[in-house]
């Protein structure tokens, strides 16, 4: 092996030290107890190896129900990306594929807020769902971000890239604009359609300052913005805290590394468009 | 060139690459000259349940701030009195009720904003030229370098904020074997507490980048090396000569995408180092959340971010304007 080989090596394992050390450190000390995870120098290896730290976590009746917050998490990530597939593919089909008047101004409009900075809706949206009766409530969490452009755009990108060939025989066999969005183009855009529900999903389930603000009482609570209360409870008490950790890892790294091809992909191909 | 046109163009060039239309006539029209497709109202329901939504979180708040700033906009006061641009020019007045708060939230995210995007942009591009070459596993390593990013601000700064614990943290526990003998104050005291904050976002968001760039650079083709290695060139005027010109447009990309998330960042100064010290962390966003949804003071709040939006505004026209004049050159 050349050297400059041997350098490449050093480099990639140094690399993958310094990524998955941390994640791996996260589950060794939430397998520890407390004093094992404090003690110096630190030791890699649980002993003993016990599950108390995850034991608190299932207290529903606690003020850190993590178990509750966990399907609070579940509940507004799968319908956000319910909400958010369905609305964005119709759209985006009639933005494809149909023509009427108005149909320039929308597209431009529904773009033209893809450059907004997210942080300018906080205050406002935050005054809307107050007046729709959704604080404190999973609505805040699943209903304002399917406004955003960002599924309608990826979706019509993908539906223009479609042969039409298969629609147009279907118009000619009599069947009408949902049939053919439905039985034709809904089965074409099979792994688009994955991609942007896995990318929502992910988007939901980790974001952090809204459910931060939105909401307030203990039960109702997603795991992002439940850990920094987690956190302000146990304080030094690291094996509870990063059980806590692990429990909000592990969907997201399951479902990562189920669409790990789809989610690169799409990450890697926005930069091409740009 | 202005941020719209560019994603104009990128929607007309998926408009080019739509390939299989009929041509003209065919298909479409019969005896009757073109067949209606469809009824007129159907696009419209087929636009309806996305444009309620759009419409109700988008494009009514995007006004409804403007006009909160106008006012006095207190979330608990029954009077909220219009007060013109006053929430505005406070923040420019010295001295003006939140102002110091204000500058001092600018200068944090300005601060952040300037040590992490030059790190973003180089230590990315480095590892993507390490996953450019051909080696097994690659698509593996590809994965676990972007691991990070799909874990979430809560779970990076919960898991950093006791890595970088001063006692019993493994950071300083390691470089206490390397023989640093003292407990650095990683999240408590300056400049430690922005190198925390800096490295945990390198950390965090590294393989987002990487991967933008990864797909830049298979995008470029290999005759142009081959042609460059015919003519003498070595590996590092390969990569001056055709890497970074073939990279630009992703080059931009990255830095307008980069730039944008560090304005943005929160959770990382919210959990780990809570503003401290004095403050010194708290971010722009931080200050707008707090100011508007913990205090409820939300005419500032809102005005506060619309000046935040127009910095930013400024950095991508400058940014856009650069690549430009690089272009023409």
């Amino acid at each position: 092996m050349s050297l400059g080989r041997i350098g490449f090596w050093v480099a990639i394992a140094a690399l993958t030290v310094a990524f998955v050390g941390p994640l791996l450190w996260m589950l060794s000390t939430s397998l520890k107890t407390n004093p094992d995870a404090t003690r110096q120098p630190p030791s890699w290896i649980p002993h003993p190896f016990t599950t108390s730290g995850y034991q608190p976590l299932t207290n529903l009746t606690s003020q850190t129900p993590v178990v509750r917050w966990f399907l609070n998490s579940i509940l507004a990530a799968t319908g956000n990306a319910a909400l958010i597939v369905v609305t964005a593919s119709l759209a985006a089909y009639a933005l494809a594929r149909l023509d009427f008047p108005g149909k320039k101004f929308f597209f431009g409009l529904i773009v033209g807020t893809l450059f907004i900075p997210a942080f300018l809706f906080l205050v406002p949206n935050y005054l809307i769902v107050s007046k729709l009766g959704w604080l404190d409530s999973l609505w805040a969490l699943i209903l304002p971000s399917a406004g955003g452009a960002f599924g309608v755009f990826f979706l019509r990108q993908v539906f223009l890239s479609l042969p039409r060939e298969l629609e147009e025989a279907a118009l000619l066999d009599g069947a009408n604009q949902f049939q053919i969005f439905w039985r034709v183009v809904v089965p074409l855009a099979r792994p688009a359609l994955a991609t942007l529900i896995v990318l929502s999903f992910l988007t939901n389930w980790n974001d952090f300052l809204w459910p931060v603000y939105v909401l307030f009482s203990p039960s109702r609570f997603t795991l992002p913005a439940g850990l920094s209360i987690l956190q302000g409870a146990y304080t030094t008490n690291y094996p509870v805290i990063m059980a806590g950790a692990v429990v909000a890892s592990v969907p997201v790294i399951v479902l990562f590394i189920a669409a790990q091809r789809h989610v690169v992909e799409s990450v890697a191909r926005s930069g091409l468009k740009g | 060139m202005s941020v719209e046109s560019s994603a104009e163009r990128a929607a007309a060039a998926g408009e080019t690459l739509q390939g299989f239309q009929p041509p003209e006539g065919q298909g479409r029209s019969g005896v009757h000259g073109r067949v209606a497709r469809h009824g007129a109202l159907t696009p419209y329901l087929f636009l309806a349940p996305f444009l309620v939504l759009f419409c109700v979180f988008i494009v009514a708040p995007a006004i409804y701030g403007i006009w909160i700033s106008l006012h006095d906009y207190d979330f608990l006061l029954p009077h909220k009195p219009w007060v013109g641009l006053s929430n505005y020019t406070e923040l420019f007045t010295p001295g003006g009720r939140d102002a110091t708060d204000f500058w001092r939230a600018m200068k944090a995210t300005g601060i952040f904003t300037v040590f992490s995007v030059p790190l973003l942009l180089v230590v990315p591009l480095l590892v993507a030229l390490l996953l450019n070459r051909s080696f097994p596993g690659r698509t593996f390593f590809r994965a676990v370098f972007f691991t990070p990013y799909v874990l979430g601000v809560a779970v990076v700064g919960l898991l950093w904020r006791y890595l970088l614990d001063p006692n019993i943290g493994l950071v300083n526990s390691y470089l206490d074997q390397l023989g640093v003998h003292r407990n650095i104050p990683w999240t408590t005291d300056l400049p430690w507490a922005w190198i925390s904050l800096v490295g945990m976002t390198v950390w965090w968001t590294l393989g987002f980048n990487a991967i933008i760039y990864l797909a830049g650079l298979q995008d470029i083709s290999p005759e142009l090396y081959e042609a460059a290695e015919v003519d003498g060139a070595g590996k590092w005027q390969q990569f001056l000569h055709v890497t970074l010109p073939g990279l630009r447009p992703v080059l931009l990309f990255v830095l307008t995408v980069t730039i944008l998330a560090s304005a943005n960042m929160f959770g990382q100064a919210f959990l780990v180092t809570k503003g401290a010290p004095g403050n010194a962390t708290r971010t722009a966003i931080m200050l707008i959340a707090e100011t508007g949804m913990r205090s409820f003071r939300m005419g500032v709040a809102a005005a506060m971010s619309y000046v935040l939006a127009i910095f930013l505004l400024l950095i991508s026209l400058l940014n856009f304007r650069f690549f430009r004049m690089r272009d023409t050159s």
